[in-house]
């Protein structure tokens, strides 16, 4: 069954769950920029869609009209509950400041470069066992048995919970960003993972242990310990942001050099390229977008933009832009010049980029040393999600 | 060349260490700060350009 009424006007109805536009976002992104930079629909809700760079930036900065409190790109029949399920939602993602200031603070340590590099010997460790068990196997689905398996099993680690659990918290984390638009499905996988982190707290007010959960447990805040929907919330979120979103670039960027022989010989030649080509591979396939929600009245760019309406970081089209970005449609693998925006722009810059950038690196490194040629088995087979996070879900590829 | 990064302006993307790694400090935090007082070696002022021109938030700047 289509989830999605046919789109006939991407200006005024446009449709982030159409399944064209999943496929192929950039060819509308590209069409709205000539005739309709900051596209609307009134399909769930009245939403804005902006497509320029210099816009979504503009937007990301402006944290007093466009608030973080309801940052769900499909929301439940165009409308959240008033009263989110944990009091402070996500903090710092859902939070605007005061409240996001001091919990951003409380979790940047953790994802720090320095810290992160004590993360890299783990997940080369996976990576290469990952590529092991399917590298003579001569086809393999490299979404799911290679790309969803890293990022969980990484942030399991961070956050401390079991690592055996990883196919558990991907199902969850699919629930609630893949399949948002089932009310079933999310509040499913939204509650299970909310009671798996209450007893994770439970358990670790008797035995703290070194990693974050009980580190945010241990934290005083003013004089008293933090409220502990903050805690939950915080820990939701870690999970919540690290796996969907990572897996997908990782995933993305495997299906790009699995169509462009070209690139690919090219990073197995000059493995010195991986930084700036994981920068790019980023840019031309960013994963996230999130939502804003207008404060009050506001006119942007000639839109009206009424209170309580949202309007979608399109950081992925800002990404595509070719007023800000040099043959914006091409992966240059070593692009000199690459402001992008991936991981957002603002004070909610990317909290795990330091982390997200590691483990993409680490996944094509390994991948690549151990399996230099392969293509796509067929396109046709290939599925993709969209909304919150675009990535490929089913990925199979031939290995040579 | 003598290069500062605007402590208002950067947002901790890291993205002038990861391509300048001796040009530049990020702290737990993720805030950069230029190293030696902004003064750049001889030699790497390219990479001090490429640091400027990748930064999402034009935090840094040559003095
Ligand atoms: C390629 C992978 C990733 C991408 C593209 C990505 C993208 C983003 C974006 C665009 C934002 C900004 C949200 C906004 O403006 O509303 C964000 C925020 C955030 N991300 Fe990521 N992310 C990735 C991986 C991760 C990982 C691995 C973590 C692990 C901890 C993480 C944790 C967070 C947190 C905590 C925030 C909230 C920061 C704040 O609101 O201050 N992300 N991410
Ligand atoms: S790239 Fe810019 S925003 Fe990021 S750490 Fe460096 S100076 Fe700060």
């Amino acid at each position: 069954m289509a989830r999605t009424q046919p789109v006939e006007r991407w200006e005024t109805d446009f449709d982030v769950l159409d399944a064209g536009y999943i496929a192929d976002p950039f060819s509308v992104w590209d069409r709205l920029r000539g005739t309709c930079p900051i596209a609307h629909t009134e399909r769930r809700g009245s939403t804005w869609l902006p497509t320029r760079y210099e816009d979504v930036v503009a937007l990301a900065h402006d944290v007093e009209h466009f608030s973080s409190q309801k940052i769900a790109v499909i929301p439940l029949d165009g409308d959240e509950p008033e009263e989110p399920v944990l009091a402070y939602g996500l903090p710092p993602i859902s939070a605007d400041p005061p409240l996001h200031t001091w919990t951003r603070r409380l979790l940047l340590p953790w994802f720090s470069h320095r810290r992160v590099e004590g993360y890299e010997g783990l997940t080369r460790t996976l990576c290469a066992g990952l590529v092991d068990s399917f590298a003579s196997d001569g086809r393999v689905d490299a979404a799911g048995r290679y790309a969803q398996q890293i990022p969980v099993r990484v942030i399991a680690h961070v956050l401390g919970v079991p690592p055996e659990m990883a196919d558990t918290f991907t199902g969850w984390v699919r629930d609630v960003l893949e399949f948002a638009d089932d009310p079933e499905r999310r509040a499913r996988g939204g509650d299970a993972l909310l009671d798996f982190f209450v007893a994770e707290v439970a358990r670790r007010k008797t035995e703290p242990g070194e990693d974050l959960l009980s580190e945010l447990l241990a934290t005083e805040v003013d004089g008293a310990p933090m409220d502990e929907a903050i805690v939950l919330g915080t820990a939701a979120l870690v999970l919540i942001a690290g796996v969907d979103t990572t897996w997908s670039a990782i995933g993305s960027s495997l299906w790009h050099l699995a169509g462009h022989p070209d690139d690919r010989r090219r990073l197995v030649a000059e493995p010195e390229l991986m930084p700036l080509a994981v920068e790019e591979l980023l840019r031309a396939y960013s994963p996230v977008t999130m939502a804003r929600v207008v404060v009050e009245d506001t006119e942007f760019q000639g839109c009206p933009m009424h209170a309580g309406d949202k309007v979608l970081m399109n950081f992925p089209g800002a990404n595509r832009d070719p007023a800000a970005f040099e043959d914006a449609d091409r992966v240059v693998l070593d692009r000199a010049l690459n402001r992008h925006v991936a991981f957002g722009s603002g004070i909610h810059r990317c909290a795990g980029s330091n982390l997200a950038r590691m483990e993409l690196r680490v996944a094509l490194e390994e991948w690549l040393r151990r399996i230099p040629e392969f293509h796509l088995a067929d396109d046709a087979e290939v599925t993709w999600a969209g909304g919150q996070v675009r990535g490929p879900r089913s990925l199979p590829v031939v290995l040579s | 060349m003598r290069i500062r990064v605007d402590p208002d302006k950067c947002q901790g993307h890291a993205r002038c260490y990861g391509l300048a790694p001796e040009l530049f400090d990020v702290d737990d935090y993720g805030l950069s700060t230029a190293v030696d007082g902004g003064n750049v070696p001889p030699g790497l002022e390219d990479k001090a350009r490429l640091a400027i021109a990748n930064c999402p938030e034009y935090a840094i700047e040559e003095l």
